[in-house]
């Protein structure tokens, strides 16, 4: 109770001498500013560490403690007023250390960055008053554990849809002709580009230009780089690792390429840029990512119903499992390849332009993403299909909720070591076949 | 265009720093792959490990740098058990995979702000670690030939270079024609027949990516005592696959390819870029079609193209035997 008195009286103290004092340093400020003359108010007018506390909506915090130490054993407390204000006067020029206590927030608020609760006050020279602001939010950073594990496996599952559309094409490829294809990421970087010269720079709306975009990449993507790269290729008889490394200087190829035309800088598509996020019970995702994340799923099921069901799809699974065999019994391999580098063109496709919608689009998108396909697919298995998306799943869903644990900058890192840890327990992966390895 | 200008760069460029740091990458991979059949994506993790551990015993711990390359090389041993035992039972592709996410993790944990302290964060660690290297150096005056120029550091760090290179050489002249180098042959050729005749190839893989792991870490060295400073991002993929490019223009599975590549290589591309550069600022090439900050991105694609077309055209290099190394992992 005492302390509440005083805080009070402390603060209509400081209110009535505000007018006073403030017009003061106004002048005092002008004129120095204008004669340069830094010592003409320092012996007259005391100079304060001063700010307004203030929650998002603008509205004045009172009663919050805010202290400042510096130089010779000095402390200074203030407590916020009904106006939010809090102001403490200091006796030299000097750094200080300005801390709030946040303890006193109103329940609800909080700072919106809690590493700033103490922040640096430079006073350069007396008669400088110096403003401190602390950003006070809706309780951003108070989020429990289970708020931000929802939040972070809600992102995580975007993630593996990303990846996992990515995984499957990748994975076909490798099943029916044995390519481990480095350049598969570049896949996904083609798509966002396409997306962003035709919406940025052609005009068109993001709507068109994304399916646009994907029937452009399967074409060049797909049915071009299958056509005029790899079937020659195996007609030549190129070895498998042979076959790797042309993928590698083509993946290089195409990086530089993009980076020569696009520039190295992250863009984003103009439509939707700054979308706010909609917030769903316990989760806060944009309208942009729910739209984009229900499409890459449909085409994802659809591809894997697609795989188990039609013609096309089973004889792919054929080749898969013996070219030779599949060959003598009448499918066409060649075809099935084709449609094979076709649909992982589209979805690879699709899953840079998720990645393009949401995050923007740099020539390295596919290069980063590359290492994470490759090990979902490693991790499910070589080659088979359930195995690329469950892999998908456990990579996507781990790299965001390892955050919980270790610092943000390192999750990729986590990813990978779950990857060589799982390899060492099994290594042909959750789903694959024993036989496929050395 | 000063045409005795871009001679001179190029020139110097082939038998300069950066040529020794490839091919000594290059002759590890060629124990790698070249010998043993091994895909290691991760050389640069090699690398990075060599040059960080230098960096960081001298500038953060205060340790003689004699030491610390003998820490270096220890570190790269243990490197290539962590990465062995896991990951050489798999086959080849997997191997690939698994190699080059470790080299990435390498990449990364030095690059993180967590171990800022010790591994000085993205911007890596800048000092004068290799002084007592530096203070050996006999030569006070640099070379400054017509076609050939290199400063005092530069000519020590060269000459000491190519003298490692030639002991490297040697030494793995030696190793690939005793039984322990037909071995390895063996293994790539068929592993199950070696198996069966009793041999544990397991063992002899670990060993062989040792041998290979500790002449790249050597490169590593030669990374970090020449430019005196570490950077994470130099130790990136592009490393392994440049390294790649540099044994397999050589030829893969000759003892001498690696020097051959790395010669070729860092010439055609300091030619490349100087004569692309001359071209566009005295106007031959259209400001509009490429501008000069864009010569380095033309030589990388032309990097890739030429990877591409060497591996379709002629996969085994320019001194290779194509007999002797079939490259198929399902073979």
């Amino acid at each position: 109770m005492r302390n509440r008195r005083s805080a009070i009286t402390s603060r209509r103290k400081l209110t009535s001498g505000v007018p006073v004092a403030g017009a003061l340093i106004m002048v005092a400020t002008i004129l120095t500013s204008i004669f340069g003359f830094a010592g003409f108010a320092s012996a007259a007018t005391p100079t304060y560490i001063q700010g307004t506390l203030v929650d998002a909506a603008k509205q004045p915090l009172p009663g919050v403690g805010v202290s400042a130490t510096g130089p010779n054993n000095f402390v200074g407390e203030a407590t916020s007023d009904s106006q939010g204000k809090w102001k403490i006067e200091v006796p030299a020029a000097a750094v200080y250390q300005v801390s709030i206590n946040q303890e006193q927030l109103p329940s609800g608020q909080a700072l919106t960055d809690p590493t700033r609760a103490t922040i640096k006050a430079n006073v350069i020279s007396l008669g400088f008053d110096v403003t401190i602001l602390f950003p006070i939010g809706p309780g951003v950073k108070k989020a429990t554990n289970v708020e931000r594990g929802a939040q972070l496996l809600a992102d995580g599952l975007i993630l593996a849809l990303v990846i996992a559309l990515a995984a499957l094409g990748l994975n076909l490829v490798f099943g029916t002709t044995g390519l481990t294809n480095f350049a598969h990421g570049e896949l996904l970087t083609l798509g966002g580009l396409l997306t962003y010269y035709l919406s940025a720079i052609a005009g068109l709306k993001v709507i068109f230009a994304i399916p646009l975009a994907v029937l452009l990449s399967a074409l060049i993507g797909g049915y071009l780089q299958d056509k005029f790269l790899w079937q020659p290729l195996r007609r030549r008889g190129t070895g498998l690792i042979a076959a790797l490394i042309v993928s590698i200087g083509l993946a290089i190829l195409i990086r530089y390429f993009f980076l020569f035309i696009f520039g190295g800088d992250t863009r984003q598509l103009p439509e939707y840029a700054g979308q706010a996020g909609l917030s769903l019970g316990l989760v806060s995702i944009t309208p942009k990512s729910i739209i984009t994340s229900s499409i890459g799923l449909v085409m994802l099921v659809g591809a894997t119903i697609w795989l188990s069901r039609s013609h096309m799809g089973k004889a792919s699974r054929a080749v898969s499992d013996n070219p030779a065999l599949a060959s003598s019994s009448g499918i066409e391999v060649e075809r099935v390849i084709r449609a094979v580098w076709i649909l992982g063109a589209t979805l690879a496709s699709f899953a840079g332009i998720m990645v393009t919608v949401n995050q923007g689009v740099s020539f390295v998108m596919g290069q980063d993403l590359l290492l994470l396909i490759f090990a979902a697919v490693t991790l499910g298995g070589l080659g088979t299909i359930n195995g690329a998306l469950i892999g998908s799943l456990v990579i996507g869903v781990s790299i965001q909720l390892s955050t919980l644990f270790i610092p943000t900058e390192l999750k990729y890192v986590g990813a990978l070591v779950i990857l060589i840890i799982i390899l060492l327990v099994r290594p042909q992966g959750i789903l694959g076949k024993k036989g496929r390895i050395g | 265009m000063d045409f005795l200008f871009i001679t001179q760069q190029s020139l110097s460029a082939a038998i300069g720093v950066n040529t020794i740091i490839f091919a000594l990458a290059a002759i590890g991979l060629n124990m790698h792959f070249g010998y043993t059949g091994l895909l290691n994506f991760g050389q640069a993790g090699f690398l990075a490990v060599g040059a960080y551990s230098v960096a960081v015993a001298v500038v953060s711990y205060n340790i003689s740098l004699w030491i610390a390359l003998l820490i270096g090389i220890g570190n790269s041993i243990i490197l290539a058990l962590l990465l062995g035992i896991p990951t050489l039972r798999l086959r080849a592709d997997y191997l690939a995979i698994v190699t080059i996410a470790a080299s990435e993790i390498i990449r990364q944990v030095a690059r993180s702000a967590t171990f800022n302290k010790t591994l000085g964060g993205s911007d890596g660690i800048t000092g004068k670690f290799g002084k007592e290297f530096f203070d050996l150096n006999p030569f006070t005056a640099g070379l400054d030939l017509p076609f050939l120029r290199f400063t005092p550091n530069d000519l020590w760090v060269v000459v000491v270079g190519w003298v490692l290179v030639a002991i490297i050489l040697l030494l793995m002249w030696l190793l690939v024609n005793s039984p322990w180098g037909r071995l390895l042959k063996a293994i790539r050729e068929d592993e199950d027949a070696v198996r069966s005749l009793g041999k544990n190839v397991y063992l002899y893989k670990i060993q062989s990516l040792i041998a290979g792991g500790v002449i790249g870490s050597i490169g590593g060295f030669v990374y970090a005592l020449s430019r005196q400073s570490v950077q994470p991002d130099n130790y990136g993929t592009a490393l392994t696959f440049f390294a790649y490019t540099v044994l397999i223009l050589g030829g893969a599975a000759r003892v001498m390819a690696p020097i051959a590549g790395a010669i070729i290589f860092w010439f055609l591309l300091v030619f490349v870029e100087q004569m692309l550069r001359q071209a566009v600022s005295a106007g031959y090439i259209p400001e509009w079609l490429i501008g000069v900050n864009q010569v380095g991105q033309i030589r990388f694609m032309l990097v890739g193209l030429g990877l591409m077309l060497l591996m379709i055209f002629r996969p085994q290099g320019i001194f290779g035997d194509r007999k002797e190394l079939a490259l198929d992992a399902r073979a």
